[in-house]
């Protein structure tokens, strides 16, 4: 059929199925079904990177496998974890955006303009930031059916539109290329408790984990118990088999396309209030590990196949790589060369385990 | 109850029928004069070539393009479709060459694509997972086909099996007369012969079905009735009794074009088996003559 350069699925069984022939035994049928689970290996990966960095922790008393551990490296996960839950949705359905990254450093200087300059309260001004990236995502989503070019390359103007922007506007106001931000306006500590703060008093885990939680349970209960979630999946596996059976395709990838956005905005509100302020170059270049996270989770590039679930594991060993370097007492620059082996493995076994998956079952 | 194929059952009105329908692009001739009518528990076949106007039919038949001169009625009414939606609420479902089915997506949520049955309201509304993989179970099992796992992705299916979804989806939402178009087309000897199984289905459960192909072969043995397209004109169109496959053979194509064609490959038969081809379309060309069954 149509999916090309995909492991899934090979070409059609060769005989027809007798009926009540070969019953399958529950056993091999539960070992099939769990191979077939997108998340397997990038599970399976996860235990295997978090074993390691365990195991290389140069740290007194081996604070990666400690508590204290625990809050680093889960702060280091969660906003790629928001991120790759929302950039996975969009990748199942059959698009990219490579502006998610950028994005969080617009909506982050968005709400510092708005109420460093403007004095807005910040819960008005987070409405409007929200507002705002609806309507890029909104925009990207529209570009990319009205032109039918590859998302790839309507987002990539985006982010380069968004970046110099970013840059650009930062520059002008502050003759900086970070834009601080007063914490003397109306809302701001309720607004930084929410998505900003700490629980979990001796450790200080961040605010931002049970958001990415609650992100990736959410994001697994549309995918997998909606109707919305039939035509994500639907969309990306055959969008002209879709639009045939009366599947709105436009309408579904450009919600998507906001909801990356709108992720990418949650993401920056988080980082300008907690750290009372936003740096102009914020998100640059994240976009990559939000795809990585999610491609190493099981989202076939082509679209069609992947998780929510497996997409927030695969945020989690970016996290444990992060600080697991950091712990070892490596130089950091290897972290992005074991992203790439990462990526390059999770690709493989990805491939091998669906490709199995679905050969057992003729 | 089912007719015996023959046109004589007159007075109740057929499921579908056109009169005199003709359909024009621009100075393009696409279907000219084009009459036909089908019949509950009947499978009509609509034969032609390349070019033969039969997609252009499917889209008139289906609410794609209007028709331009002519009549089309449904259930003896007189309609005007302005769009594949209209003819979906008269009960015409398309089976397409591709299925409209995903290959990556499991069995169940393919049947009930676009139309996904739900529970609970507000933002608890969600897919009824059991009620969809209860019903498809169901409907499969009514074409013949016992679906063990319905999480088993469709692209793991045979080709005449993906075929059976899309037709017991069609017959499932309503569809009562089921256009199938060119289905046995990319599929081998084995797997056309499943598909033919599930026409006959269809029309045993009182569907009216349209049958298109270019392949007299899978058409004779199933149709009750034969309507055969050229260049956009109507060619004849039989009863089963009334024809045989070599005679549709013959006329399909064009009975003189096959002669010449054989005639222009023996001059040209340096090698034994194209000499075996050129013998084969003579025979052919000549089916009225020879007027033997050719079924293998």
């Amino acid at each position: 059929m149509s999916v090309a350069s995909t492991p899934v699925p090979a070409a059609p069984a060769p005989r027809a199925k007798g009926v009540g022939t070969d019953e399958r035994i529950g056993g091999v049928r539960l070992v099939v079904r769990l191979l077939q689970r997108p998340e397997l290996g990038a599970l399976l990966g996860a235990v295997a990177v978090y074993l390691l960095f365990a195991s290389v922790d140069s740290t007194p008393g081996h604070k990666f496998s400690s508590i204290a551990g625990m809050q680093n490296w889960t702060d280091a996960a969660s906003t790629y974890g928001i991120m790759a839950v929302a950039v996975a949705m969009l990748m199942i359905g059959g698009e990219f955006d490579l502006s998610a990254g950028v994005m969080t450093g617009t909506s982050g200087l968005l709400l510092g303009m708005l109420i460093t300059r403007y004095g807005l309260n910040v819960w008005v001004g987070i409405v409007l930031v929200f507002i705002f990236a609806a309507a890029i995502g909104a925009l990207n989503g529209f570009l990319v059916i009205r032109t039918k070019l590859p998302s790839f390359i309507i987002t990539l103007a985006t982010f380069f539109v968004l970046r110099g922007v970013n840059v650009g506007v930062t520059l002008l106001l502050t003759n900086t290329v970070r834009f601080d931000i007063t914490d003397k306006v109306p809302g701001f500590s309720s607004a930084q408790a929410i998505f900003g703060s700490t629980f979990l008093s001796p450790y200080n885990f961040q605010t931002a984990v049970l958001w990415w939680i609650a992100i990736t349970i959410v994001a697994t209960w549309v995918l997998t118990r909606t109707t919305f979630g039939n035509w994500i999946y639907a969309v990306g596996g055959d969008s002209n088999a879709a639009r045939n059976v009366g599947v709105p395709v436009a309408r579904t990838k450009v919600i998507l396309f906001m909801g990356t956005a709108m992720s990418a905005a949650l993401v920056g509100i988080m980082v300008a209030l907690r750290y009372k302020g936003i740096q102009s170059g914020q998100g640059v270049g994240q976009e990559f590990f939000y795809i990585i996270a999610a491609v190493v989770g099981g989202c076939l590039l082509t679209g069609g196949y992947g998780s929510a679930i497996g997409a927030s594991i695969g945020a989690l060993i970016i996290g444990f790589a992060q600080i697991g370097i950091i712990f070892a007492n490596w130089d950091s620059n290897w972290y992005f060369t074991f992203l790439g082996v990462i990526l390059f493995l999770a690709v493989g076994v990805n491939t091998l385990v669906r490709r199995r998956a679905t050969s057992a079952r003729r | 109850m089912i007719g015996g194929g023959a046109a004589s059952n007159g007075d109740a009105a057929p499921l579908l029928e056109v009169r005199h329908v003709s359909k024009y692009f621009g100075n393009v001739i696409a279907l000219r004069d084009i009459s036909m009518e089908v019949r509950a528990g009947e499978v009509t076949c609509v034969l032609g070539d390349n070019g033969a106007g039969k997609s252009s039919l499917i889209k008139i038949l289906s609410g794609v393009h209007p028709h331009d001169d002519g009549e089309f009625l449904v259930g003896g009414r007189s309609v005007r479709f302005s769009g594949p939606r209209d003819a979906r609420a008269e009960g015409i479902s398309v089976v397409f060459q591709d299925l409209a089915t995903v290959p990556l997506m499991s069995i169940w949520r393919n049947f009930f694509l676009g139309s996904e049955p739900t529970r609970g309201l507000g933002p608890a509304r969600r897919l009824n997972v059991k009620f969809a993989k209860n019903v498809m179970r169901e409907e499969m099992h009514k074409m013949g086909i016992d679906v063990r796992d319905p999480d088993q992705p469709v692209g793991t299916l045979s080709g005449g099996e993906r075929q059976a979804v899309a037709i017991a989806r069609a017959v499932y939402f309503g569809a009562k007369v089921l256009i199938l178009d060119e289905p046995t087309s990319a599929l081998g000897v084995r797997q056309s012969g499943i598909v033919l199984k599930y026409v006959i289905q269809a029309r045993e459960r009182g569907l009216g079905v349209i049958f298109i192909t270019h392949n007299p072969h899978h058409a004779y043995p199933v149709g009750d009735r034969f309507v055969i397209l050229n260049r956009g004109r109507l060619m004849g169109s039989f009863a089963k009794s009334e024809t045989t496959l070599a005679a549709l053979t013959q006329m399909m194509a064009g009975g003189d074009e096959l002669e010449r064609l054989s005639k222009e490959l023996e001059k040209m038969a340096t090698e034994p088996e194209l000499e075996q081809v050129a013998r084969e379309l003579a025979e052919e060309a000549g089916g009225k003559a020879t007027s033997g069954d050719m079924e293998r």
